[in-house]
């Protein structure tokens, strides 16, 4: 009796500490469904499409979706696991959606300005050079490996194009230490690191020199120099496997985290939400960050989930959580860059949303002007093109001439082309291999492979 | 991330169960199975710092009680509790193996596993080959309580086994009581390789046995001749062992003199130890819980035709589950039980 009545009288207490917190305490008396929606509010719209308004790039760390609650009625409380609940005579639900959709952080606008007067310290000439010439790198490899996959020379391919932002600026707000959890559609993060255009080239080309020994197929690139686990072709399976790895980290008491990077599309398999719950509830440092690009092959977000996309999922599961502006180099390299300190620093998973697009095909096997208008990817190949609205800031501040532009071109496409054409030279990876670093269930006949007299074929052995 | 390498020199690795028994100086006690697999836990987090043990309920102890006391002695962060969600566990557990940790992940049920199939079968199984040998989950042991119960219907009783003997880069283990079960998870917690380790929950209570208390480990990939004899060659894992023995007892009583093996690791499997019985006695019947169609049964019944055609006296045997959901009240008519061994035996001695 006694411990019930100081449990009761902890909750009276907490209460009373969260309301004093409170800038602007709501009163549910005055304003029962302040923070509710009525039941008839239309729903929020399931597309991005439309002009993102945000006038700072300051950023706010708080929590969302603290406890809210009035300063009366405390006596009407319910001390309950997870912490006290407030009791209410008004039954009313909580809306499936937000008046407003989260909004989104953004540094530039579309033109390349800055979206504040406040300038920008945080990427100076030297970091934002590096981060551009990167994310040139990066369009110009994909763009002449996508042709080499139209020829014939390489069996498949994926491309970035349209994400250069997400790749490179997460990439350089992250330091070699951070370990990588990728899906497919980051190669960019290798490329910051420092894999080789060749290196690319030998996993396309599945060739000797290709770390992967010709096991998956091409874009499937994997790095242990680089901490880059490799690519796995089902979706989000690597999502808990970056939590587990955190926890790791965690454990050694690493200045580092993990990043996980995925789809909204893998956002609705289950692996999705049993890390973060996993990553909220051991409390581990791991970045997941969503590039919704709003297709999953030809799946539109809209038939994906019917949340405000997927930073609403994070508060769900106790994660503190911002949406981003993906095609603003600047807006993801400064989220990621305090996501990151915040992740290790208070050993917190986060989830970041960066609103994208998938301008290219999903990959060389699909063709999306069948499922989405041509202007809509036009639109967003041209005006919002990560890349240029990069260069836009550079040539403002001076840092960046066409002559540099058009050199920097030339000579990564002559690399790129050099790659293409050393590793499709090189020999394929020994046929050995083909049973080397799996366990062999069933060991390799002894005789040489292709004479005809292996193990599977019947022996009479009495 | 660093390498996971065999800890050999942790535990010695006895090759024959009988020979340690005669030669035995370490002190051992009589206990049940779940103290037994409890014992080797707390080996494994003893002996290597980066040992977690995490899973459902693990904490307080696990609902077979097998992590018993363990949270209280390696602290909150080596044995843990995880959310309910076996995908999460092994995906969580394939991370963490993945930098170079022991990671123990019980699932509660062997039932249950199936939400982890994709996470055992396209990951943990792939790590170390699809990345080039770049990265693996070597580290991961994944533990579940198979098998009947007497009285847990369909999702409490089934063995599940014969999955995931289908993957290239699991191996899958299944001791058959206290002294096996300690040794052999020693074993796979400290193998290179991801494992599935099906533990016969029925045993937890009821088998007791002589168990050396000090660390030990029996070789993964050897099957162990339990019972010598020359008419019949009689081939199974787990808990089914015992009830083999038992139709062995009453067969010799008619007469017939019957060798049993127990597998121990079903993936890679011993073929030479069964083949060699076989070609002794000509005849093999194969056991298990698990339905009889595609079970594993199946498998080592099409490897020893392929191997000892010639020499077989009568068809290969199999007593296993029926094709039909694992029931109810209708379990011992499910079951591949003594009786129904006997006549096996029977029958294909006097085919
Ligand atoms: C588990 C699984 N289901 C289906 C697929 C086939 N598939 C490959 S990519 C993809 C769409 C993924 O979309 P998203 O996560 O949004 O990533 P994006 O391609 O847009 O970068 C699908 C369905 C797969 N690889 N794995
Ligand atoms: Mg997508």
């Amino acid at each position: 009796m006694a411990s019930l009545l100081s449990r009761f009288r902890a909750a009276h207490h907490l209460i009373r500490r969260l309301s004093e917190r409170r800038a602007v305490p709501l009163n549910l008396n005055q304003n029962p469904t302040s923070n509710l929606l009525p039941l008839s509010s239309s729903p929020v719209p399931a597309t991005f499409n439309g002009v993102w308004n945000q006038n700072s790039h300051s950023m706010s760390t708080e929590t969302q979706g603290g406890l809210q609650h009035p300063d009366i009625c405390t006596d009407q409380v319910l001390d309950f696991p997870g912490g006290p609940v407030l009791l209410t005579s008004e039954m009313s639900f909580i809306s499936e959606s937000a008046r407003q959709r989260t909004s989104c952080y953004r540094v530039l606008d579309d033109d390349g300005l800055p979206v504040t007067d406040k300038s920008f310290q945080e990427v100076g000439k030297e970091l934002a050079l590096n981060m551009y010439s990167n994310m040139v790198t990066l369009q110009i490899m994909d763009t002449i490996f996508y042709e080499a996959q139209r020829q014939g020379r390489i069996s498949f391919y994926l491309t970035s194009i349209g994400e250069e932002a997400i790749n490179i600026a997460s990439a350089a707000a992250l330091t070699i230490h951070d370990v990588i959890f990728p899906q497919y559609r980051e190669p960019g993060i290798l490329l910051w690191r420092g894999f080789t255009l060749q290196e690319f080239a030998n996993q396309c080309f599945g060739n000797k020199d290709d770390y992967g020994k010709g096991r998956q197929m091409p874009i499937h690139y994997g790095s242990r120099s680089l901490n880059y686990f490799t690519v796995s072709s089902t979706i989000a399976t690597q999502i808990p496997n970056a939590v587990g790895a955190a926890y790791s980290l965690k454990m050694d008491n690493k200045q580092a985290c993990t990043v996980t990077y995925f789809g909204d599309g893998a956002t609705s398999e289950g692996d999705f939400h049993g890390a973060l719950n996993f990553a909220a509830v051991t409390e581990v440092p791991v970045l997941f960050i969503c590039r919704n690009n709003g297709w999953a092959i030809s799946t539109p977000t809209s038939e994906q989930f019917r949340s405000d996309g997927v930073v609403v999922k994070g508060p769900a599961y106790g994660i503190r959580s911002i949406r981003v502006d993906g095609n603003d180099a600047l807006a993801v390299y400064h989220a990621v860059s305090v996501a990151r300190e915040m992740a290790i620093k208070e050993s917190r998973p986060i989830l970041i949303e960066a609103l994208t697009y998938r301008v290219s095909h999903h990959s060389t096997s699909d063709d999306s002007t069948k499922y989405r208008p041509v202007e809509e990817i036009e639109h967003w190949r041209t005006v919002r093109d990560p890349t240029s609205r990069f260069r836009k800031w550079l040539d403002r501040n001076g840092w960046w001439t066409d002559k540099e532009e058009s050199e920097l071109r030339s000579e990564v496409r002559k690399k790129v082309l050099h790659a293409i054409q050393a590793a499709e030279r090189q020999e394929k990876p020994s046929v050995a291999d083909l049973f080397t670093d799996t366990m062999p269930a069933f060991p390799p006949p002894a005789n040489d492979i292709g004479d005809g007299d292996a193990a599977s074929t019947p022996q009479i052995l009495c | 991330m660093r390498s996971i390498t065999m800890v050999q020199k942790l535990g010695k690795v006895l090759t024959n169960t009988r020979r340690f028994s005669s030669a035995n100086s370490i002190s051992s006690k009589p206990i049940n199975l779940f103290s037994a697999i409890n014992q080797a836990l707390d080996l494994a987090l003893d002996t290597d710092p980066r040992s977690y043990i995490f899973g459902e309920d693990v904490r307080f102890g696990g609902v077979f009680r097998c992590t018993m006391g363990l949270a209280d002695k390696y602290g909150k962060h080596r044995v843990f509790n995880t959310p309910l969600c076996e995908q999460g566990i092994v995906g969580f557990g394939i991370g963490l193996a993945a930098m170079g940790n022991r990671a123990i992940a019980e699932i509660q049920f062997a039932d249950y596993i199936f939400p982890a199939f994709d996470q055992i079968v396209n990951e943990a199984a792939k790590f170390r080959y699809r990345s080039g040998n770049q990265f693996n989950c070597g580290g991961l042991t994944v533990r579940a309580p198979y098998g009947a119960v007497g009285h847990g219907g369909h999702y409490h009783s089934q063995s599940p086994e014969a999955f995931f003997c289908h993957v290239p880069g699991l191996k899958v283990v299944i001791p058959r009581g206290p002294k096996q079960a300690k040794g052999l998870l020693l074993s796979c917690i400290r193998d290179p390789n991801p494992i599935v380790f099906f533990e016969p929950k029925w045993l937890y209570r009821l088998a007791v046995e002589e168990v050396p208390e000090d660390d030990y480990m029996f070789p993964l990939s050897q099957a162990e001749v339990i019972r010598e004899g020359s008419d019949i060659t009689l081939v199974g894992w787990g808990a089914q062992l015992q009830v083999m023995e038992q139709a062995c007892v009453d067969a010799a009583q008619e007469g017939i003199s019957c060798e049993l093996i127990d597998l121990r690791t079903l993936v890679p499997w011993d073929k030479e130890t069964v083949e060699a019985s076989v070609r002794k006695t000509g005849r093999l019947l194969v056991s298990h819980e698990a339905p009889i169609t595609g079970g594993f049964g199946a498998e080592i019944s099409a490897s020893i035709v392929e191997r000892c055609f010639l020499r077989l006296e009568a068809p290969i045997a199999r007593v296993c589950g029926l094709d039909t959901p694992f029931p109810l009240v209708f379990e011992p008519f499910y079951m591949p039980t003594k009786n129904k061994i006997l006549d096996a035996i029977k029958a294909t001695v006097n085919y």
